[in-house]
């Protein structure tokens, strides 16, 4: 078995409201010098057989049709090595 | 249209709907007959025009209207609709219609980050779509508006193509409720039949349970087009 991670962000032109409210609560509890927040999410797919390259490309697919919204997000997928032995 | 009866407008129903009663009661009022439709049948029952209803769909998860998007539903609806078939996303069917790349642009969390309950007037700016024929350019109506996820956004091309070819439908007036870009509350496709909106015109169809009757009109101008297509 073998994991697969994706992450998504929202695209650096698209507000972060979320992300923004996050930054702002920061001074509250001391913590100084943090000038930017961006909240995004993270998929961890375990993969029941070794990763090929066209098991990759399918995760690909899957990613920029229906694991993020390309019209406001990226994503990026990596294979997470020694994971979930 | 079938029978030469009253306009059959399809009503879908996807897990976590809210509004689908709403709208089969507008659709009735205005003098058709309300479909019901299932999100798991690929069947449209032969219906004339469809709406997506509000809700929260899949309980919005992963992104509002995502999940819903792939319902065997959707498979045969948006196949007639790029081929003509009126449809009308309202709030999550909105979300639908975008996640589905039927209509440009996405739905974003509120930039204050707070659910929206209210009366909101809009700017009807485009009646010559399906959904639209009985208002006038200009008109203001009011109608509800209830989300957490209505900021419009779309890049600036896709922004100034909106506004280019017309099919910017509704603008909020009287102050943005949501962050939406250029004040978008609603647009179309390019051979307007297919409309989205945020505000929610099935809630503004009764004096009794409305704020006005304002929301009459979509669906009186689809039956109209019906009764002449």
């Amino acid at each position: 078995m073998a994991r697969v991670v994706v992450d998504v962000m929202l695209k650096p032109e698209i507000l972060d409201p979320q992300g923004q409210a996050v930054q702002r609560a920061l001074p509250r509890l001391g913590f100084d010098g943090i000038e930017g927040v961006r909240q995004g999410k993270r998929f961890e797919l375990e993969v029941a057989e070794p990763v090929t390259d066209e098991a990759l490309a399918r995760i690909h697919e899957l990613a920029g049709t229906f694991l993020a919204n390309t019209v406001i997000e990226n994503y990026t997928v990596r294979v997470e090595e020694g994971a979930a032995a | 249209m079938t029978g030469g009866g009253l306009g059959r407008i399809g009503v879908v129903t996807f897990p976590g709907s809210l509004d689908e009663g709403d709208a089969r009661r507008a659709v009735r009022l205005a003098g058709g007959e309300p479909v019901a439709l299932w999100h798991r049948e690929k069947d449209l029952r032969g219906v004339d025009a469809v709406v997506l209803p509000g809700g929260f769909s899949y309980g919005d998860y992963l992104r509002c209207g995502a999940i819903a998007r792939f319902s065997p539903v959707m498979e045969p609806l948006l196949e007639q609709a790029r081929a003509g078939l009126p449809l009308l996303g309202i709030c999550n069917g909105f979300q639908v219609l975008c996640e589905s790349h039927l209509l440009p642009g996405a739905l974003t969390r509120n930039d204050h980050l707070h659910f929206v309950c209210r009366d909101q007037r809009l700017r009807v700016e485009r009646t010559d779509t399906a959904w639209t024929a009985d208002y006038a350019r200009g008109q203001e109506i009011t109608v509800p508006l209830k989300n957490g996820e209505g900021g419009y956004v779309a890049d600036e091309r896709t922004l100034d193509a909106l506004e280019a070819e017309g099919r910017v439908v509704f603008r909020y007036a009287g102050g943005n409720p949501n962050g939406s870009r250029r004040d978008i509350a609603g647009i179309c496709n390019e051979a307007g039949n297919v409309v989205g909106l945020m505000p929610h015109p099935e809630h503004a169809v009764e004096t009794l349970t409305g704020p006005t009757t304002d929301g009459l009109g979509f669906f009186t101008s689809v039956l109209k087009r019906l009764v002449t297509a």
